[in-house]
């Protein structure tokens, strides 16, 4: 069974939303990303995302904007995503990654030989946000081939593209809280509630709902109405502040006890 | 009646944007139901006989259309071999070519009902003529535009203030036009329900390749029936620059099917194309995603999109349309690099010879003739399509001119 499922179902049972970080990987240094993806699992992380640092990346705000700078500063690649998810594992993280990646970096490693790389090192789901579901199917047939999940997102200007966008949906839908690219924010998308709702009675797998989640109170605002919550550049402008601690080597420890617990605040419970 | 195999050029994209393989929808969910829309209301608007009246009424009578064909004669003695002829956009209103499709995006806001339009801009003309079309019809104008760009190109953010348009300064990337048309659409995503993006270039997601040239073809259809009524035959050979490609496929398009007429496309080599300085897509770039499309892009083997060096910043972009690449893969039109000193050099010629000075992105297709003419017969005819003029460029030309003369001494 997919890890995804597995979570979910679990979840489901124990009658909680998932709490699903997202980190930009190689940000700021890729030895970090790997203890970083472990403290979020401690933290409290039921799916953890991993963002592949992009060029160009046009869905994102200036936060992940800029993580994605600081990890392609050393040149990371797809491939390093791959390296780090792997190196997690081995490290004993057991919670399911899902891989945010834009398109190009995706196709110019080749779509086989990246699905097949993918399912290797431990990727159970699949973002690409620039991959509409006019031009999904290929990425679609090989992800479904290799078990890996492609999640689509559904944004509040979707309407009549729901039921397509959801017949192709695999593992969870994405639900883009807000107009606009990724980043934190205080208001949301006016009748925010209902699209969820709507969407939710569309299909019979989890909903979660990203985009601008940044706080405690936000966190339990959607937990109460999705299946799943999507906290990025809230933890990626953590990360930030901390990033010359975080490379250096006697402050590191504390750095990275500092973003988790602000990652377990979030959350809703203190690291013991 | 045409043949099949012509039909089929000319029908391109399909119905999802596709331009053989290049083209396409790459963009984030939230734009998708806004460019559905906007595909829907231009097969409706443009082919209202209201609509093309209005278009039409405005590119004579506001843009000064049409445009002349003009025997360079002194440019074809200088060179010597084949007949040059100038298709002079630079005669537009505000100066280049662009005008023609932010006019027509313009009427096709308005009918849409929208009140707002954002545009990206390199080196500035495209977004002088937004913000001129936005004050003609009265709608509120941003131009997005590289702090880099910015700098070289004063005259062009002045201009858009004096028009009532607002500058906003992209800080992000390259500071270039890649990272403004980044910054375009990042905005547009956050204000799609109200706001129209004009987008200046052949480039970026379905429908926006084939509307810009729709929009642009004007150029070739009046070059077709200026050349048949000067000369009583087509040209042998068709030059314009391409950045994103706007002129050049507004220039090449009505052309296709006439294989006697070769098509050159004229890209920046900037400091050589043996250097990473350059913007020579076609020459040096892969097939890769970029802004909406799948084309030929500048990128590293990981799929980095690679920064773009040229002395012009309408050509300084990693990108090509895609229907340019469509062309190259057919072998329809081909595609060759002009370096930045190739194109100072031309300028000066034809400002020397012509009286014309070319903004550099023109230049570049100038330059291309340069070579190419002294190696064709005197019979054989050559159009270049001048789609700017120089103006807003001469400070970027002074400042290299005195670079290039320090280096000598």
């Amino acid at each position: 069974m997919n890890l995804i499922d597995a979570a979910f179902n679990r979840l489901k049972q124990e009658g909680r939303a998932a709490f699903i970080p997202f980190l930009t990987v190689g940000d700021p240094d890729l030895d970090t990303s790997v203890d970083l993806i472990a403290g979020l699992e401690q933290a409290g992380a039921d799916i953890l995302e991993l963002g592949v640092p992009y060029s160009d990346p046009l869905a994102d705000g200036p936060v992940i904007q800029r993580a994605s700078e600081r990890a392609l500063l050393h040149h990371v690649t797809i491939e390093s995503c791959f390296q780090v998810a792997g190196e997690a594992r081995r490290r004993g993280v057991q919670i399911p990654f899902v891989l945010f990646t834009y398109y190009n970096p995706v196709l110019q490693v080749g779509l086989e030989k990246f699905m097949a790389a993918a399912a290797e090192h431990g990727i159970s789901g699949l973002i690409i946000p620039d991959l509409p579901y006019e031009e999904c199917s290929e990425v679609l047939e090989l992800a479904d081939k290799a078990n890996i999940h492609l999640i689509p997102l559904v944004a509040p200007t979707s309407e009549g593209r729901i039921q397509a966008i959801l017949e192709k949906a695999r593992g969870f839908v994405y639900c883009v809280s807000s107009l606009g690219v990724t980043g934190v924010r205080s208001s949301f998308h006016e009748g925010i509630e209902a699209f969820i709702q709507s969407v939710k009675q569309a299909t019979p797998l989890p909903v979660a709902v990203g985009f601008g989640i940044s706080s405690h109170e936000q966190v339990e605002r959607f937990s109460a109405i999705c299946d799943g919550v999507v906290i990025g550049s809230a933890i990626v402008r953590e990360v930030e502040t901390q990033a010359d601690r975080l490379l250096n080597e006697s402050a590191k420890q504390d750095a990275l006890l500092q973003i988790c617990n602000f990652v377990s605040q979030l959350k809703g419970y203190k690291l013991t | 009646m045409t043949i099949k195999s012509d039909t089929q050029q000319v029908n391109m994209p399909d119905e999802k944007g596709r331009f053989g393989s290049f083209g396409g929808r790459y963009v984030p969910e939230t734009l998708m139901n806004a460019l559905l829309e906007l595909e829907e209301a231009y097969k409706r608007h443009s082919e209202e006989p209201s609509f093309q009246e209005e278009l039409s009424y405005l590119l004579t009578q506001y843009s000064g259309r049409k445009t002349p064909l003009y025997y360079a004669e002194r440019l074809t003695k200088e060179l010597g071999g084949a007949k040059i002829y100038l298709k002079r956009e630079d005669l537009n209103h505000t100066g280049a070519h662009k005008i023609n499709n932010a006019l027509g995006q313009g009427l096709l806001a308005k009918r849409m009902g929208k009140t707002k339009v954002i545009a990206e801009t390199g080196a500035g003309q495209h977004g002088v003529a937004s913000a001129t079309v936005a004050a003609l019809l009265g709608l509120e104008c941003k131009v997005f535009m590289g702090e880099e760009d910015m700098k070289r190109q004063q005259l062009n953010v002045f201009r858009m203030k004096l028009l009532g348009a607002e500058v906003v300064p992209v800080l992000s990337g390259t500071r270039t036009l890649k990272d403004a048309c980044n910054e375009t659409l990042r905005y547009w995503v956050s204000h799609v329900k109200d706001t129209f993006y004009i987008l200046g270039s052949a480039t970026g997601p379905h429908p926006y390749p084939m509307m810009v040239r729709n929009f642009q073809r004007v150029i070739g259809d009046e070059t077709r029936e200026q050349i048949l009524e000067a000369e009583g035959r087509l040209p042998d050979q068709i030059i314009a620059a391409v950045g994103g490609g706007s002129n050049a496929i507004g220039m090449f398009y009505p052309f296709i099917n006439d294989k006697s007429v070769g098509l050159i496309g004229v890209e920046a080599a900037g400091k050589g194309t043996d250097t990473p300085y350059h913007a020579a897509t076609m020459t040096l770039g892969s097939k890769g995603v970029f802004q909406g499309s799948l084309s030929y892009l500048l990128q590293d083997e990981h799929g980095q999109v690679q920064p773009a060096h040229s002395i012009s910043a309408g050509l300084d972009y990693p990108g090509i349309g895609p229907e340019h690449a469509y062309l190259k893969d057919l072998e329809r039109a081909n595609y060759v690099p002009v370096t930045d000193k190739e194109a100072v050099d031309a300028l000066q010629l034809l400002s020397r010879t012509e009286g014309i000075i070319p903004a550099l992105e023109s230049a570049h297709a100038v330059a291309h003739v340069v070579k190419l003419a002294p190696t064709l017969p005197e019979d054989q005819m050559i159009v270049i399509c001048l789609s700017g003029r120089g103006d807003k460029d001469v400070e970027s030309i002074m400042a290299y001119l005195d670079e290039e003369g320090g280096e000598k001494q």
